[in-house]
Protein backbone atom coordinates (compact mmCIF):
# COMPACT_ATOMS: atom_id res chain seq x y z
CA UNK A 1 0.00 0.00 0.00
CA UNK A 2 1.18 3.50 -0.78
CA UNK A 3 1.99 5.64 2.22
CA UNK A 4 0.39 9.04 2.65
CA UNK A 5 3.81 10.62 2.29
CA UNK A 6 3.92 9.24 -1.24
CA UNK A 7 0.45 10.54 -2.00
CA UNK A 8 1.53 13.95 -0.66
CA UNK A 9 4.57 13.95 -2.91
CA UNK A 10 2.57 12.61 -5.84
CA UNK A 11 -0.01 15.33 -5.50
CA UNK A 12 2.66 18.00 -5.22
CA UNK A 13 4.23 16.62 -8.40
CA UNK A 14 0.92 17.18 -10.23
CA UNK A 15 0.80 20.77 -8.94
CA UNK A 16 1.50 22.41 -12.29
CA UNK A 17 -1.21 20.51 -14.10
CA UNK A 18 -3.82 21.04 -11.33
CA UNK A 19 -3.13 24.79 -11.14
CA UNK A 20 -3.26 25.17 -14.93
CA UNK A 21 -6.69 23.52 -15.06
CA UNK A 22 -7.99 25.41 -12.03
CA UNK A 23 -7.15 28.89 -13.35
CA UNK A 24 -7.42 28.16 -17.06
CA UNK A 25 -4.13 29.92 -17.79
CA UNK A 26 -1.17 28.25 -19.48
CA UNK A 27 1.71 30.12 -17.89
CA UNK A 28 4.34 28.52 -20.12
CA UNK A 29 3.29 30.81 -23.00
CA UNK A 30 4.68 33.81 -21.09
CA UNK A 31 8.05 32.26 -20.24
CA UNK A 32 11.20 33.31 -22.07
CA UNK A 33 13.14 30.25 -20.95
CA UNK A 34 15.40 32.22 -18.65
CA UNK A 35 14.68 34.93 -16.05
CA UNK A 36 12.32 37.17 -17.98
CA UNK A 37 8.66 36.50 -18.56
CA UNK A 38 6.03 38.52 -20.35
CA UNK A 39 4.30 40.30 -17.46
CA UNK A 40 2.20 42.69 -19.52
CA UNK A 41 1.31 39.88 -21.91
CA UNK A 42 0.09 37.82 -18.97
CA UNK A 43 -2.04 40.70 -17.68
CA UNK A 44 -3.58 41.30 -21.11
CA UNK A 45 -4.16 37.62 -21.85
CA UNK A 46 -7.39 37.22 -19.91
CA UNK A 47 -9.09 39.69 -22.22
CA UNK A 48 -10.76 41.94 -19.63
CA UNK A 49 -10.22 45.64 -20.21
CA UNK A 50 -10.41 48.04 -17.28
CA UNK A 51 -13.80 49.24 -18.57
CA UNK A 52 -15.07 45.66 -18.60
CA UNK A 53 -13.78 45.04 -15.09
CA UNK A 54 -15.53 48.19 -13.93
CA UNK A 55 -18.84 47.05 -15.36
CA UNK A 56 -18.42 43.53 -13.90
CA UNK A 57 -17.83 45.15 -10.51
CA UNK A 58 -20.86 47.44 -10.91
CA UNK A 59 -23.07 44.38 -11.52
CA UNK A 60 -22.35 43.16 -8.00
CA UNK A 61 -22.17 46.53 -6.24
CA UNK A 62 -18.38 46.58 -5.93
CA UNK A 63 -16.40 49.83 -5.94
CA UNK A 64 -17.40 53.50 -6.04
CA UNK A 65 -16.58 53.75 -2.35
CA UNK A 66 -16.43 57.19 -0.73
CA UNK A 67 -13.30 59.16 0.17
CA UNK A 68 -13.33 61.08 3.44
CA UNK A 69 -10.97 63.83 4.50
CA UNK A 70 -9.64 63.09 8.00
CA UNK A 71 -9.67 66.66 9.27
CA UNK A 72 -9.08 65.91 12.93
CA UNK A 73 -6.21 63.53 12.29
CA UNK A 74 -4.71 66.09 9.91
CA UNK A 75 -4.99 68.73 12.64
CA UNK A 76 -3.32 66.36 15.08
CA UNK A 77 -0.51 65.50 12.65
CA UNK A 78 0.15 69.23 12.11
CA UNK A 79 0.49 69.68 15.86
CA UNK A 80 3.61 67.48 15.71
CA UNK A 81 4.88 68.51 12.28
CA UNK A 82 7.55 71.18 11.65
CA UNK A 83 6.25 74.62 10.56
CA UNK A 84 4.64 74.51 7.11
CA UNK A 85 4.42 70.73 7.18
CA UNK A 86 1.47 68.37 7.61
CA UNK A 87 -0.28 67.16 4.47
CA UNK A 88 -4.05 66.75 4.31
CA UNK A 89 -4.95 63.12 5.11
CA UNK A 90 -7.72 61.31 3.22
CA UNK A 91 -9.08 57.78 3.44
CA UNK A 92 -10.85 55.61 0.89
CA UNK A 93 -13.61 53.77 2.71
CA UNK A 94 -13.29 50.35 1.13
CA UNK A 95 -15.31 48.87 4.00
CA UNK A 96 -18.30 50.10 1.98
CA UNK A 97 -17.83 47.24 -0.50
CA UNK A 98 -20.39 44.38 -0.30
CA UNK A 99 -18.18 42.05 1.78
CA UNK A 100 -16.64 44.85 3.84
CA UNK A 101 -13.23 45.26 2.22
CA UNK A 102 -11.41 46.07 -1.03
CA UNK A 103 -11.02 42.33 -1.55
CA UNK A 104 -14.45 42.36 -3.24
CA UNK A 105 -12.68 44.00 -6.19
CA UNK A 106 -10.22 41.11 -6.41
CA UNK A 107 -12.94 38.48 -6.15
CA UNK A 108 -15.36 40.05 -8.66
CA UNK A 109 -13.58 39.19 -11.91
CA UNK A 110 -12.51 35.72 -10.72
CA UNK A 111 -16.04 34.69 -9.84
CA UNK A 112 -17.45 36.26 -13.02
CA UNK A 113 -14.84 34.45 -15.10
CA UNK A 114 -15.38 31.11 -13.31
CA UNK A 115 -19.11 31.30 -13.97
CA UNK A 116 -18.68 32.32 -17.61
CA UNK A 117 -16.32 29.43 -18.25
CA UNK A 118 -18.59 26.85 -16.67
CA UNK A 119 -16.58 26.00 -13.57
CA UNK A 120 -18.87 24.31 -11.01
CA UNK A 121 -17.61 26.53 -8.17
CA UNK A 122 -14.78 28.62 -6.77
CA UNK A 123 -12.16 27.96 -4.10
CA UNK A 124 -9.97 30.39 -2.21
CA UNK A 125 -7.24 29.62 0.31
CA UNK A 126 -7.34 32.55 2.73
CA UNK A 127 -7.83 33.33 6.40
CA UNK A 128 -8.62 36.95 5.66
CA UNK A 129 -11.15 39.29 4.07
CA UNK A 130 -10.60 37.69 0.68
CA UNK A 131 -12.55 34.57 1.69
CA UNK A 132 -15.57 36.67 2.59
CA UNK A 133 -15.20 38.55 -0.69
CA UNK A 134 -15.16 35.40 -2.82
CA UNK A 135 -18.05 33.93 -0.81
CA UNK A 136 -20.08 37.12 -1.23
CA UNK A 137 -19.44 37.35 -4.98
CA UNK A 138 -20.22 33.62 -5.36
CA UNK A 139 -23.50 34.10 -3.49
CA UNK A 140 -24.45 36.94 -5.87
CA UNK A 141 -23.68 34.85 -8.93
CA UNK A 142 -25.23 31.65 -7.55
CA UNK A 143 -21.98 29.68 -7.45
CA UNK A 144 -20.68 27.16 -4.94
CA UNK A 145 -17.73 28.34 -2.87
CA UNK A 146 -15.14 26.72 -0.61
CA UNK A 147 -12.81 28.73 1.62
CA UNK A 148 -9.77 27.02 3.15
CA UNK A 149 -8.44 28.76 6.26
CA UNK A 150 -5.37 28.40 8.43
CA UNK A 151 -7.17 29.02 11.70
CA UNK A 152 -6.03 27.19 14.82
CA UNK A 153 -2.87 26.24 16.64
CA UNK A 154 -2.41 22.66 17.93
CA UNK A 155 -4.38 23.52 21.09
CA UNK A 156 -7.28 24.53 18.88
CA UNK A 157 -6.95 28.14 19.85
CA UNK A 158 -7.88 30.37 16.95
CA UNK A 159 -7.25 34.04 16.24
CA UNK A 160 -10.56 35.84 16.90
CA UNK A 161 -10.13 37.70 13.63
CA UNK A 162 -9.93 34.47 11.61
CA UNK A 163 -12.88 32.89 13.41
CA UNK A 164 -14.95 35.94 12.55
CA UNK A 165 -13.93 35.49 8.91
CA UNK A 166 -15.10 31.85 9.01
CA UNK A 167 -18.46 33.04 10.33
CA UNK A 168 -18.73 35.62 7.58
CA UNK A 169 -17.91 33.08 4.84
CA UNK A 170 -20.55 30.71 6.22
CA UNK A 171 -23.01 33.60 6.36
CA UNK A 172 -22.60 33.93 2.57
CA UNK A 173 -23.19 30.18 2.14
CA UNK A 174 -19.60 29.09 1.62
CA UNK A 175 -18.18 25.83 2.87
CA UNK A 176 -15.32 26.60 5.24
CA UNK A 177 -12.49 24.16 5.81
CA UNK A 178 -10.47 25.16 8.86
CA UNK A 179 -6.93 23.86 9.28
CA UNK A 180 -4.26 24.01 11.92
CA UNK A 181 -1.01 25.90 11.29
CA UNK A 182 1.26 24.85 8.47
CA UNK A 183 2.18 25.45 4.84
CA UNK A 184 0.74 22.04 3.88
CA UNK A 185 -2.53 23.93 3.59
CA UNK A 186 -1.46 24.10 -0.03
CA UNK A 187 -1.59 20.27 -0.26
CA UNK A 188 -5.17 20.24 1.05
CA UNK A 189 -6.04 23.07 -1.31
CA UNK A 190 -4.62 21.24 -4.35
CA UNK A 191 -6.53 18.09 -3.39
CA UNK A 192 -9.78 20.08 -3.20
CA UNK A 193 -9.09 21.69 -6.57
CA UNK A 194 -8.48 18.26 -8.11
CA UNK A 195 -11.49 16.60 -6.47
CA UNK A 196 -14.00 19.36 -7.23
CA UNK A 197 -12.80 20.87 -10.52
CA UNK A 198 -13.58 24.29 -9.02
CA UNK A 199 -11.95 27.51 -10.18
CA UNK A 200 -8.93 28.62 -8.15
CA UNK A 201 -9.78 32.19 -7.15
CA UNK A 202 -6.12 32.87 -6.42
CA UNK A 203 -5.14 36.33 -5.21
CA UNK A 204 -2.18 36.19 -7.57
CA UNK A 205 -3.74 35.60 -10.98
CA UNK A 206 -4.40 38.43 -13.40
CA UNK A 207 -8.07 38.38 -12.27
CA UNK A 208 -7.05 38.86 -8.65
CA UNK A 209 -4.81 41.82 -9.38
CA UNK A 210 -6.38 43.76 -12.25
CA UNK A 211 -9.63 44.00 -10.24
CA UNK A 212 -7.86 46.41 -7.89
CA UNK A 213 -6.92 48.79 -10.71
CA UNK A 214 -10.37 50.33 -10.29
CA UNK A 215 -9.31 51.67 -6.85
CA UNK A 216 -6.48 53.58 -8.48
CA UNK A 217 -8.83 55.01 -11.09
CA UNK A 218 -11.39 56.04 -8.50
CA UNK A 219 -8.76 57.64 -6.25
CA UNK A 220 -7.49 59.78 -9.13
CA UNK A 221 -11.01 60.79 -10.20
CA UNK A 222 -12.34 61.49 -6.71
CA UNK A 223 -9.26 63.36 -5.51
CA UNK A 224 -9.33 65.58 -8.61
CA UNK A 225 -12.89 66.42 -7.69
CA UNK A 226 -12.19 66.94 -3.98
CA UNK A 227 -8.86 68.76 -4.16
CA UNK A 228 -8.35 69.69 -7.78
CA UNK A 229 -5.46 67.29 -8.23
CA UNK A 230 -4.35 63.69 -7.87
CA UNK A 231 -2.95 62.80 -4.43
CA UNK A 232 0.68 63.61 -3.70
CA UNK A 233 1.12 60.23 -1.99
CA UNK A 234 -0.88 57.01 -1.68
CA UNK A 235 -0.21 54.68 1.25
CA UNK A 236 -1.04 51.04 0.67
CA UNK A 237 -1.01 48.21 3.20
CA UNK A 238 1.26 45.56 1.72
CA UNK A 239 1.16 41.79 2.17
CA UNK A 240 1.03 39.69 -1.02
CA UNK A 241 1.61 42.77 -3.17
CA UNK A 242 -1.61 42.65 -5.22
CA UNK A 243 -3.17 45.63 -3.51
CA UNK A 244 -0.17 47.80 -4.29
CA UNK A 245 0.31 46.50 -7.84
CA UNK A 246 -3.34 47.00 -8.83
CA UNK A 247 -3.73 50.40 -7.19
CA UNK A 248 -0.52 51.76 -8.72
CA UNK A 249 -1.48 50.51 -12.19
CA UNK A 250 -4.92 52.08 -11.90
CA UNK A 251 -3.39 55.40 -10.85
CA UNK A 252 -1.06 55.32 -13.86
CA UNK A 253 -3.93 54.58 -16.21
CA UNK A 254 -5.75 57.57 -14.73
CA UNK A 255 -2.74 59.80 -15.41
CA UNK A 256 -1.67 60.03 -11.76
CA UNK A 257 1.98 59.20 -12.51
CA UNK A 258 3.09 61.85 -10.02
CA UNK A 259 1.43 60.15 -7.03
CA UNK A 260 4.07 58.56 -4.82
CA UNK A 261 3.36 54.91 -4.01
CA UNK A 262 4.18 54.04 -0.41
CA UNK A 263 3.88 50.49 0.92
CA UNK A 264 3.23 49.94 4.62
CA UNK A 265 3.37 46.70 6.64
CA UNK A 266 3.09 45.87 10.31
CA UNK A 267 6.45 44.91 11.70
CA UNK A 268 6.41 41.25 12.83
CA UNK A 269 10.15 40.75 12.65
CA UNK A 270 11.33 37.58 14.35
CA UNK A 271 8.05 35.65 14.15
CA UNK A 272 7.89 32.55 11.95
CA UNK A 273 4.58 32.44 10.09
CA UNK A 274 4.58 28.62 9.88
CA UNK A 275 5.29 28.11 13.59
CA UNK A 276 2.58 26.44 15.67
CA UNK A 277 3.72 28.05 18.92
CA UNK A 278 4.12 31.55 17.42
CA UNK A 279 0.84 31.52 15.46
CA UNK A 280 -1.18 33.14 18.23
CA UNK A 281 1.56 35.47 19.43
CA UNK A 282 0.92 37.93 16.62
CA UNK A 283 -2.06 40.25 16.49
CA UNK A 284 -2.13 40.75 12.74
CA UNK A 285 -2.96 37.94 10.36
CA UNK A 286 -2.10 39.93 7.26
CA UNK A 287 -0.63 43.26 6.15
CA UNK A 288 2.52 42.33 8.02
CA UNK A 289 6.19 42.00 7.13
CA UNK A 290 5.96 38.19 7.37
CA UNK A 291 4.14 38.29 4.03
CA UNK A 292 5.07 41.73 2.77
CA UNK A 293 8.83 41.33 2.56
CA UNK A 294 8.95 37.76 1.14
CA UNK A 295 6.31 38.55 -1.48
CA UNK A 296 8.02 41.80 -2.47
CA UNK A 297 11.41 40.18 -2.91
CA UNK A 298 10.10 36.94 -4.46
CA UNK A 299 6.53 37.31 -5.80
CA UNK A 300 6.60 33.93 -7.55
CA UNK A 301 6.40 32.13 -4.21
CA UNK A 302 2.61 32.43 -4.66
CA UNK A 303 0.14 29.65 -5.55
CA UNK A 304 0.40 30.26 -9.32
CA UNK A 305 3.56 29.86 -11.44
CA UNK A 306 3.88 33.59 -12.11
CA UNK A 307 2.31 36.10 -9.77
CA UNK A 308 0.49 39.09 -11.23
CA UNK A 309 1.27 40.92 -7.97
CA UNK A 310 4.71 42.49 -8.43
CA UNK A 311 4.90 45.39 -5.96
CA UNK A 312 8.56 46.28 -6.42
CA UNK A 313 7.73 47.46 -9.96
CA UNK A 314 5.63 50.29 -8.53
CA UNK A 315 6.87 50.99 -5.02
CA UNK A 316 8.60 54.33 -4.30
CA UNK A 317 9.03 53.62 -0.62
CA UNK A 318 8.32 50.84 1.88
CA UNK A 319 7.75 51.60 5.57
CA UNK A 320 6.85 49.53 8.61
CA UNK A 321 4.78 50.44 11.64
CA UNK A 322 4.38 48.52 14.88
CA UNK A 323 1.30 46.67 16.11
CA UNK A 324 0.76 49.12 18.97
CA UNK A 325 0.78 52.07 16.55
CA UNK A 326 -1.88 50.49 14.32
CA UNK A 327 -4.11 49.67 17.29
CA UNK A 328 -3.70 53.22 18.60
CA UNK A 329 -4.61 54.69 15.20
CA UNK A 330 -7.62 52.36 14.94
CA UNK A 331 -8.89 53.80 18.20
CA UNK A 332 -8.00 57.31 17.01
CA UNK A 333 -9.98 56.84 13.78
CA UNK A 334 -13.06 55.90 15.80
CA UNK A 335 -12.67 58.57 18.47
CA UNK A 336 -11.67 61.58 16.36
CA UNK A 337 -13.19 60.82 12.97
CA UNK A 338 -16.20 58.73 13.97
CA UNK A 339 -15.11 55.85 11.74
CA UNK A 340 -14.97 52.45 13.43
CA UNK A 341 -13.02 50.23 11.06
CA UNK A 342 -11.01 47.00 11.31
CA UNK A 343 -7.47 47.17 12.69
CA UNK A 344 -5.47 45.48 9.88
CA UNK A 345 -6.62 47.93 7.22
CA UNK A 346 -5.39 50.79 9.39
CA UNK A 347 -1.74 49.81 8.93
CA UNK A 348 -1.48 52.35 6.13
CA UNK A 349 -3.31 54.92 8.26
CA UNK A 350 -0.67 54.72 10.99
CA UNK A 351 2.03 55.15 8.34
CA UNK A 352 0.17 58.04 6.67
CA UNK A 353 -0.17 59.88 9.98
CA UNK A 354 3.61 59.87 10.37
CA UNK A 355 4.45 60.55 6.71
CA UNK A 356 1.98 63.47 6.48
CA UNK A 357 4.22 65.28 8.98
CA UNK A 358 7.14 65.17 6.51
CA UNK A 359 5.02 66.60 3.69
CA UNK A 360 4.00 70.18 2.90
CA UNK A 361 0.64 71.47 4.10
CA UNK A 362 -0.71 71.91 0.59
CA UNK A 363 0.08 68.31 -0.30
CA UNK A 364 -2.30 65.39 0.10
CA UNK A 365 -1.84 61.82 1.30
CA UNK A 366 -4.48 59.14 0.95
CA UNK A 367 -4.93 55.94 2.93
CA UNK A 368 -6.11 53.61 0.23
CA UNK A 369 -8.39 51.25 2.18
CA UNK A 370 -10.46 50.53 5.24
CA UNK A 371 -12.08 47.24 6.23
CA UNK A 372 -15.16 46.27 8.22
CA UNK A 373 -14.94 45.62 11.92
CA UNK A 374 -17.02 43.41 14.21
CA UNK A 375 -16.90 40.72 16.89
CA UNK A 376 -13.46 39.11 16.93
CA UNK A 377 -12.14 41.46 14.28
CA UNK A 378 -11.72 44.60 16.30
CA UNK A 379 -9.05 46.34 18.33
CA UNK A 380 -10.70 45.30 21.61
CA UNK A 381 -10.93 41.46 21.20
CA UNK A 382 -7.61 41.34 19.34
CA UNK A 383 -5.77 43.09 22.16
CA UNK A 384 -7.67 41.08 24.80
CA UNK A 385 -6.63 37.90 22.98
CA UNK A 386 -3.01 39.04 22.91
CA UNK A 387 -3.10 39.77 26.65
CA UNK A 388 -4.63 36.32 27.31
CA UNK A 389 -1.73 34.84 25.36
CA UNK A 390 0.77 36.51 27.66
CA UNK A 391 1.68 39.44 25.41
CA UNK A 392 2.60 42.51 27.43
CA UNK A 393 0.45 45.52 26.50
CA UNK A 394 1.39 48.97 27.74
CA UNK A 395 1.93 52.59 26.76
CA UNK A 396 5.45 53.61 25.89
CA UNK A 397 7.73 54.04 22.92
CA UNK A 398 6.60 51.68 20.12
CA UNK A 399 10.28 51.31 19.16
CA UNK A 400 10.58 49.05 22.21
CA UNK A 401 7.87 46.70 20.94
CA UNK A 402 9.06 43.13 20.43
CA UNK A 403 6.69 41.15 18.15
CA UNK A 404 5.42 38.06 19.97
CA UNK A 405 6.36 39.48 23.38
CA UNK A 406 4.93 42.98 23.65
CA UNK A 407 2.60 45.48 22.06
CA UNK A 408 3.56 49.05 22.90
CA UNK A 409 0.84 51.64 22.40
CA UNK A 410 2.38 55.07 21.69
CA UNK A 411 2.41 57.30 24.74
CA UNK A 412 1.02 60.05 22.55
CA UNK A 413 0.71 60.57 18.78
CA UNK A 414 4.24 62.02 18.55
CA UNK A 415 5.58 58.48 19.11
CA UNK A 416 4.02 57.18 15.87
CA UNK A 417 6.75 56.63 13.28
CA UNK A 418 7.01 55.16 9.82
CA UNK A 419 10.31 53.27 9.60
CA UNK A 420 11.81 52.99 6.13
CA UNK A 421 12.98 49.69 4.75
CA UNK A 422 16.09 50.01 2.61
CA UNK A 423 14.81 49.81 -0.98
CA UNK A 424 18.20 48.76 -2.34
CA UNK A 425 18.25 45.74 -0.02
CA UNK A 426 14.79 44.73 -1.25
CA UNK A 427 15.81 45.19 -4.89
CA UNK A 428 18.97 43.18 -4.48
CA UNK A 429 17.09 40.40 -2.66
CA UNK A 430 14.64 40.39 -5.53
CA UNK A 431 17.45 39.99 -8.08
CA UNK A 432 19.05 37.17 -6.08
CA UNK A 433 15.75 35.24 -5.75
CA UNK A 434 14.94 35.75 -9.44
CA UNK A 435 18.25 34.33 -10.57
CA UNK A 436 18.01 31.41 -8.13
CA UNK A 437 14.43 30.69 -9.20
CA UNK A 438 15.41 30.64 -12.87
CA UNK A 439 18.29 28.30 -12.09
CA UNK A 440 15.97 25.96 -10.22
CA UNK A 441 13.63 25.90 -13.18
CA UNK A 442 16.63 24.90 -15.27
CA UNK A 443 17.45 21.98 -13.01
CA UNK A 444 19.38 23.25 -9.99
CA UNK A 445 23.17 23.34 -10.01
CA UNK A 446 23.40 21.99 -13.52
CA UNK A 447 20.97 24.71 -14.57
CA UNK A 448 23.25 27.34 -13.12
CA UNK A 449 25.78 26.48 -15.79
CA UNK A 450 23.18 26.48 -18.54
CA UNK A 451 21.42 29.68 -17.55
CA UNK A 452 22.71 32.66 -19.49
CA UNK A 453 21.36 36.13 -18.89
CA UNK A 454 20.55 37.96 -22.06
CA UNK A 455 19.57 41.57 -22.76
CA UNK A 456 15.91 40.65 -22.37
CA UNK A 457 16.57 39.41 -18.81
CA UNK A 458 18.43 42.59 -17.92
CA UNK A 459 15.55 44.74 -19.14
CA UNK A 460 13.11 42.56 -17.21
CA UNK A 461 15.08 42.82 -13.96
CA UNK A 462 15.38 46.58 -14.44
CA UNK A 463 11.60 46.86 -14.86
CA UNK A 464 10.94 44.62 -11.89
CA UNK A 465 13.22 46.59 -9.56
CA UNK A 466 13.06 50.09 -11.10
CA UNK A 467 16.84 49.95 -11.40
CA UNK A 468 18.74 51.07 -14.47
CA UNK A 469 20.36 48.31 -16.54
CA UNK A 470 23.72 49.40 -15.10
CA UNK A 471 22.43 49.05 -11.53
CA UNK A 472 21.14 45.56 -12.35
CA UNK A 473 24.51 44.58 -13.81
CA UNK A 474 26.29 45.91 -10.75
CA UNK A 475 23.93 44.10 -8.34
CA UNK A 476 24.43 40.81 -10.21
CA UNK A 477 28.16 41.26 -10.01
CA UNK A 478 28.17 42.28 -6.33
CA UNK A 479 25.94 39.34 -5.40
CA UNK A 480 28.24 36.90 -7.22
CA UNK A 481 25.44 35.67 -9.46
CA UNK A 482 27.35 35.58 -12.73
CA UNK B 1 -29.75 34.34 33.79
CA UNK B 2 -27.19 34.35 31.00
CA UNK B 3 -27.61 31.56 28.55
CA UNK B 4 -24.97 30.51 26.12
CA UNK B 5 -26.28 27.74 23.91
CA UNK B 6 -23.07 27.80 21.88
CA UNK B 7 -20.86 26.44 24.61
CA UNK B 8 -19.70 22.92 23.98
CA UNK B 9 -20.67 21.63 27.46
CA UNK B 10 -24.32 22.39 26.88
CA UNK B 11 -24.42 20.94 23.39
CA UNK B 12 -26.09 17.58 22.75
CA UNK B 13 -23.89 14.48 22.86
CA UNK B 14 -25.81 12.79 20.06
CA UNK B 15 -26.93 13.86 16.62
CA UNK B 16 -29.51 12.67 14.10
CA UNK B 17 -29.47 12.62 10.33
CA UNK B 18 -29.61 16.16 8.97
CA UNK B 19 -28.33 17.83 12.15
CA UNK B 20 -25.71 20.59 11.71
CA UNK B 21 -22.51 19.15 13.13
CA UNK B 22 -18.76 19.67 13.21
CA UNK B 23 -16.21 17.00 12.39
CA UNK B 24 -12.49 16.76 12.97
CA UNK B 25 -9.87 14.86 11.01
CA UNK B 26 -6.10 14.55 11.04
CA UNK B 27 -4.86 15.31 7.55
CA UNK B 28 -1.17 14.66 8.14
CA UNK B 29 0.23 12.98 11.28
CA UNK B 30 3.46 14.54 12.60
CA UNK B 31 5.72 12.02 10.83
CA UNK B 32 4.18 12.83 7.44
CA UNK B 33 4.48 16.62 7.60
CA UNK B 34 6.44 18.48 4.97
CA UNK B 35 10.20 18.71 5.47
CA UNK B 36 10.39 22.49 5.48
CA UNK B 37 7.92 22.98 8.35
CA UNK B 38 9.41 24.53 11.54
CA UNK B 39 10.32 22.06 14.27
CA UNK B 40 7.48 22.93 16.67
CA UNK B 41 4.89 22.54 13.92
CA UNK B 42 6.37 19.22 12.80
CA UNK B 43 5.74 17.78 16.28
CA UNK B 44 1.97 18.15 15.85
CA UNK B 45 -0.46 16.86 13.21
CA UNK B 46 -2.08 18.95 10.48
CA UNK B 47 -5.72 18.95 11.56
CA UNK B 48 -9.00 19.89 9.90
CA UNK B 49 -12.39 21.02 11.19
CA UNK B 50 -15.51 21.32 9.12
CA UNK B 51 -19.24 21.88 9.52
CA UNK B 52 -22.02 20.07 7.66
CA UNK B 53 -25.22 18.04 7.89
CA UNK B 54 -24.95 14.57 9.42
CA UNK B 55 -25.47 11.74 6.91
CA UNK B 56 -26.04 8.62 9.11
CA UNK B 57 -29.37 8.15 10.96
CA UNK B 58 -27.72 8.60 14.35
CA UNK B 59 -24.26 9.24 15.77
CA UNK B 60 -22.60 10.10 19.07
CA UNK B 61 -19.72 12.48 19.77
CA UNK B 62 -16.50 10.63 18.91
CA UNK B 63 -18.02 8.48 16.15
CA UNK B 64 -16.46 8.47 12.71
CA UNK B 65 -19.16 9.97 10.46
CA UNK B 66 -19.94 11.33 7.01
CA UNK B 67 -21.32 14.85 6.54
CA UNK B 68 -22.71 16.83 3.61
CA UNK B 69 -21.41 20.38 3.52
CA UNK B 70 -23.54 23.43 2.68
CA UNK B 71 -22.61 22.98 -0.98
CA UNK B 72 -23.41 19.25 -0.91
CA UNK B 73 -19.91 17.78 -0.77
CA UNK B 74 -19.18 14.73 1.30
CA UNK B 75 -16.50 14.77 4.02
CA UNK B 76 -15.58 12.28 6.73
CA UNK B 77 -14.25 12.77 10.23
CA UNK B 78 -14.87 12.28 13.93
CA UNK B 79 -18.04 13.90 15.24
CA UNK B 80 -16.96 16.74 17.51
CA UNK B 81 -19.91 19.08 18.06
CA UNK B 82 -23.65 19.25 17.43
CA UNK B 83 -25.07 22.62 16.38
CA UNK B 84 -21.64 24.25 16.47
CA UNK B 85 -21.83 27.99 16.90
CA UNK B 86 -19.44 30.90 17.16
CA UNK B 87 -18.19 32.15 20.50
CA UNK B 88 -16.01 35.06 19.36
CA UNK B 89 -16.97 38.38 20.85
CA UNK B 90 -15.66 41.86 21.57
CA UNK B 91 -13.53 40.39 24.33
CA UNK B 92 -12.58 41.52 27.80
CA UNK B 93 -12.10 45.27 28.21
CA UNK B 94 -8.60 46.50 27.55
CA UNK B 95 -8.51 49.56 29.83
CA UNK B 96 -5.60 51.17 27.98
CA UNK B 97 -7.82 51.65 24.93
CA UNK B 98 -10.20 53.83 26.95
CA UNK B 99 -7.43 56.34 27.64
CA UNK B 100 -6.63 56.94 23.97
CA UNK B 101 -9.84 58.77 23.10
CA UNK B 102 -9.63 61.05 26.11
CA UNK B 103 -6.02 61.92 25.33
CA UNK B 104 -6.81 62.67 21.69
CA UNK B 105 -9.75 64.89 22.62
CA UNK B 106 -7.61 67.06 24.84
CA UNK B 107 -4.80 67.18 22.28
CA UNK B 108 -7.28 68.33 19.65
CA UNK B 109 -8.65 71.01 21.95
CA UNK B 110 -5.11 72.31 22.43
CA UNK B 111 -4.66 72.38 18.65
CA UNK B 112 -7.78 74.57 18.13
Amino acid sequence: MMSKKTSYEELMARKGEIIKKSVGIDYSQFESGSIAFDFEGMLQSTGYSLDTIRSIQRETGVGNTPIYELRNLTKLARKYAPAGKGARIFIKDEAANPSGSFKARRAATSVYHAKKHGYPGVIAATSGNYGAAVASQAAMRGMDCIVVQECYDSHRIGQPEIIEKARKCEAYGAEVMQLSVGPELFFTFLKLLEDTGFFNASLYTTFGVTGIETIGLEIAEQMRELTGDVPTAVVITNAGGGNLTGTARGLRTAGAESSRIIAASVNLEGLNMASDTQFNRKSFTTGHTGFGIPFTTFPDRSDVPRSAARPLRYMDRYVTVNQGEVFYMTEALARTEGLERGPAGNTSLAAAFAIAQEMDRDETIIVQETEYTGAGKHVQPQLAFARDNGIEIRFGDPRDEKPGTSIILPEDPSFIRARDLEMNDLRRSYIRYSVEFARQMHGGDKGAARLRFDANDMTFLAEETRYTREQVEKAIGDLGLR
Amino acid sequence: MMQDSHKQETEPREARKGDWVQIHRVILPPEERADRVPEDTRKVPLEMWMNGFLVPEKAAIGDEVEIRTTIGRSERGVLLRVNPGYEHSFGKTVPELLQIGTQLRSLLREAE
